[in-house]
């Protein structure tokens, strides 16, 4: 499979020099795969496509996921919800706090992946280490936003009544384009620190840094099916993405309006939560902020009664 | 009834029936023989001159001619609203807008006996809840919201809100004032002016407060009230000038909306349909928990979109709570709403009783046990008695469809984990509820149940400081409390 890069392949995929002499060492090329309940299985579909720089070198095949690879997922991420959205808030905030770890021992890889894929090197170093920053930002909110946008509420019968956030459910991402990493991390990060699970559509044009982070979250104690990762076209996915029955909400970033409108429509079959982030700054303070984890939440609201005994006032 | 061997005292029926009738008198309001739109302050004519009958559903007789809006009128209205927004309303102050909305609030407390008498004659509901829950809840709304007009920066830490224009408001016949309370309180509070749409069925309590809103001087435009079916509703929905739709109705129609607004910038609230599980341990003090599911399923003849529609009973005390549900089901008074003893007024319209006698229908063909009070019920209008079935499947449509009746399923379980279960599987997450003594049994369920309210040891309880609102197809957005603000609000 990895042996189809040959003549047009620029830096990435090089295996011989211009005389077409092997190196001393033949390089151990990555397959790139796709992530689905905590395993990175091939597509089951058996198709590809090639990720291709600027220069028309080939970086690698990438799977082009399926219909059937969407639906695989979106069972590992309903089987996965029950016990991530009811792990202690804490506990989530030291998993993500772990993903940032993670993905700070192995930096250097995504930097040069993200130049591989024509990012400029201090534009992919800025990324990279957003994203960690970012992974650590919501790490830290795991276990704070509840006590932000939770409410005490004064009823006038004699109840006691509170309002609290709860994660929506099963999410599905169609992550940005450009910015394919930090843009990934800042969906994914906002939608898993509120005790979602999710299914992201990694960048068609830029996947390698999604199939990375996928080995990335393998090893940092996020559970399989928490997060699922595919790859291939968003033309093919974004239908199912959006009418899938089991899902609760979708997350679109930039995808212009006619895909919007799309996504809305075929989310109403079972009024799915659409939410749209169009160019949103994800360098930027605007990329983060506890309103993004509200964006994939529910309020609930529960009521017990209050004895009210002789109505007797409190003493001191 | 199955009621062979017990030992314990029983209830007397035929004299706990027997109340002189009471009822409240009608000369508390007048009703017009014609009622106009409320479009910029005044009341106009409808531009095809058409209208529609309003009947009183309890009796069958006409009680009015409702101006029907057609596209035209729905355009007056939402330029009227536009207009009101760019002009008065937007620039205002929060606190003098907050001073309007209090006004209202007490003009309808000035008015609530008249209001009430008007919904009970134009809705079929019992005047006791018109009198003591519709009316004063709907004031309490106007009040509770007109304090957050010039507070709203409080309550989005680091960001602005901002209004987001002209809201249009759809709202059901179940709750026909306390809904628009619920609609147009939040919206004016937030800085947004309104176009309403009563139900066709309902429109009465709607016009009422429209008198309320201009004898309140309120600037003219920022409340609008349109009138009609359908129809009007999808015009309004479908207005390239509205920014915001609020919904309360059928998930069928609210699914209908929210493709009609995809890929246009319009924001949506959508309040719909539920099946609410209700739950009974055998820990659960069951005299309580029994008048909890009665109040929870019967509640406004049933037409109550958080219905506790499907009961839950822990095997071990099934018969007995079956027995006492049984026994009480023969207390409940149905008949005239106007009577101030009746528990169960009229059927709101001919279609739903229709819809209703369907289910009833369906369910006996399914198999499941059916059993109904054998309370008399009058022989004009539209009535349904309480109805309960057993031996009810998981999958039967008549526990897996909004009724929106009087009628109660009932089904066993033996554990937790079970009962949590089978209560998350529908596709509907407005409300639920629990019975039992143990606190801890309580958060475990109020924490797993996937719906909006949970009401635990209670049932059907409202206020404007308590949000509501569904998970899943139950719809979208919280109305009532810091939460209802969101909706109508930008953050930036």
């Amino acid at each position: 499979m990895a042996t189809a890069a040959k003549k047009n392949s620029v830096k990435p995929l090089a295996r011989q020099d211009e005389n077409g002499i092997p190196p001393k060492r033949l390089e151990v090329l990555k397959t790139y795969k796709i992530y689905i309940g905590g395993k990175f299985p091939r597509t089951e579909s058996g198709r590809y496509y090639k990720a291709i720089n600027k220069d028309g070198g080939v970086l690698a095949n990438l799977c082009l996921s399926s219909r059937k690879d969407f639906r695989d997922a979106v069972i590992a991420s309903r089987t996965a919800f029950g016990d991530w959205s009811t792990r202690a808030a804490f506990n989530r905030g030291q998993v993500l706090y772990r993903i940032a770890e993670m993905l700070e021992s192995r930096k250097a890889q995504f930097i040069h992946e993200l130049i591989l894929q024509d990012i400029p090197a201090s534009a992919a170093e800025t990324e990279v280490l957003l994203s960690i920053d970012r992974l650590i930002y919501y790490a830290g909110w795991c276990d704070k936003f509840q006590q932000i946008f939770s409410t005490v509420n004064p009823v006038a019968s004699s109840h006691f009544n509170f309002s609290v956030p709860e994660p929506t459910g099963v999410v599905s991402i169609i992550a940005p384009e450009e910015n394919s990493l930090l843009g990934l991390v800042s969906a994914m990060s906002a939608a898993i620190a509120g005790g979602n699970t999710c299914i992201i559509l990694a960048s068609y044009s830029k996947p390698l840094c999604a199939v990375s982070l996928a080995e990335v979250l393998n090893s940092s104690d996020v559970p399989g099916g928490v997060v699922n990762v595919l790859t291939g076209k968003a033309s093919d996915l974004i239908p199912y993405f959006a009418d899938h029955m089991d899902v609760n909400a979708i997350v679109i970033c930039d995808r212009g309006a006619d895909v919007t409108r799309l996504v809305q429509e075929k989310a109403a079959i079972n009024l799915k939560r659409v939410t749209i982030y169009d160019q949103i700054n994800w360098l930027s303070d605007d990329g983060q902020s506890p309103y993004f984890i509200m964006d994939l939440q529910e309020v609930k609201t529960t009521w017990h009664p209050i004895e009210n005994i002789g109505g007797s006032a409190p003493g001191y | 009834m199955a009621t062979k061997k017990n030992n314990t005292l029983k209830l007397k029926f035929e004299s706990a029936r027997s109340y002189a009738p009471a009822p409240e008198s009608r000369s508390a309001a007048t009703i017009n023989e014609r009622y106009e739109l409320f479009i910029n302050g005044k009341f106009d004519k409808p531009q095809g001159k058409k209208y529609f009958d309003s009947i009183n559903p309890a009796t069958e007789e006409k009680l009015s001619s409702i101006a029907e809006a057609g596209a035209a009128d729905v355009d007056r209205a939402v330029k009227a609203a536009r207009n009101a927004y760019d002009t008065t309303w937007k620039k205002m102050p929060g606190k003098e807008r907050g001073k309007y909305i209090f006004r209202i609030a007490r003009m309808m407390q000035e008015r609530a006996r008249e209001l009430a008498v008007v919904e009970t004659l134009d809705g079929g509901k019992p005047i006791r809840e018109s009198r003591d829950f519709d009316v004063p809840t709907a004031a309490n709304h106007f009040f509770y919201y007109a304090g957050w007009a010039d507070k709203l920066e409080y309550a989005f830490p680091a960001k602005k809100p901002q209004s987001l224009g002209v809201a249009g408001q759809i709202v059901p016949w179940n709750f026909p004032l306390l809904m628009a309370a619920w609609k147009i309180a939040p919206a004016l509070a937030t800085g947004n002016t309104v176009v309403l749409k009563p139900a066709e069925n309902t429109s009465l309590t709607a016009l009422r407060l429209a008198e309320i809103i201009q004898e309140a001087d309120l600037p003219p435009g920022v409340v609008n009230i349109i009138t009609g079916a359908g129809a009007t509703g999808a015009a309004l929905v479908n207005h390239p000038d509205v920014n915001k739709i609020a919904f309360t109705g059928s998930t069928e129609v609210g699914k209908i909306i929210a493709r009609s607004i995809a890929g246009t910038n319009k924001k949506a609230t959508l309040e719909l349909g539920g099946k609410a599980a209700n739950i009974i341990f055998d820990d659960a003090p069951l005299d309580q928990a029994v008048e909890g599911v009665v109040n929870g399923i019967f509640f406004n003849q049933g037409h109550v979109c958080c219905a506790g529609s499907r009961l839950y009973v822990q095997e071990s005390v099934y018969k007995e709570v079956l027995r006492k549900l049984k026994d009480r089901l023969e207390t409940l008074i149905v008949g005239d709403p106007m009577d101030k003893n009746t528990d169960i007024g009229a059927i709101n319209s001919k279609e739903q009783l229709n819809n209703i006698n369907k289910y009833l229908k369906i369910g006996q063909q399914e198999g499941a046990e059916m059993y109904q009070s054998s309370v008399p019920i009058p022989a004009k209008g539209f009535y349904c008695r309480p109805t309960i079935f057993t031996n009810v499947a998981q999958s039967s449509r008549i526990s897996q469809e909004e009724i929106f009746g009087p009628v109660l399923t009932i089904q066993t379980f033996r554990t937790e984990d079970e009962v949590i279960e089978k209560a998350n599987n529908s596709p509907y997450g407005l409300s639920a509820g629990v019975w039992t003594d143990k606190g801890s049994k309580i958060f475990n369920l109020t924490t797993k149940l996937r719906a909006g309210v949970v009401w635990a040891n209670t049932y059907n309880q409202f206020d404007p400081a308590s949000p509501f609102g569904g998970y899943k197809e139950s719809g979208y957005g919280r109305e009532g409390g810091l939460h209802g603000l969101a909706p109508y609000l930008n953050l930036s």
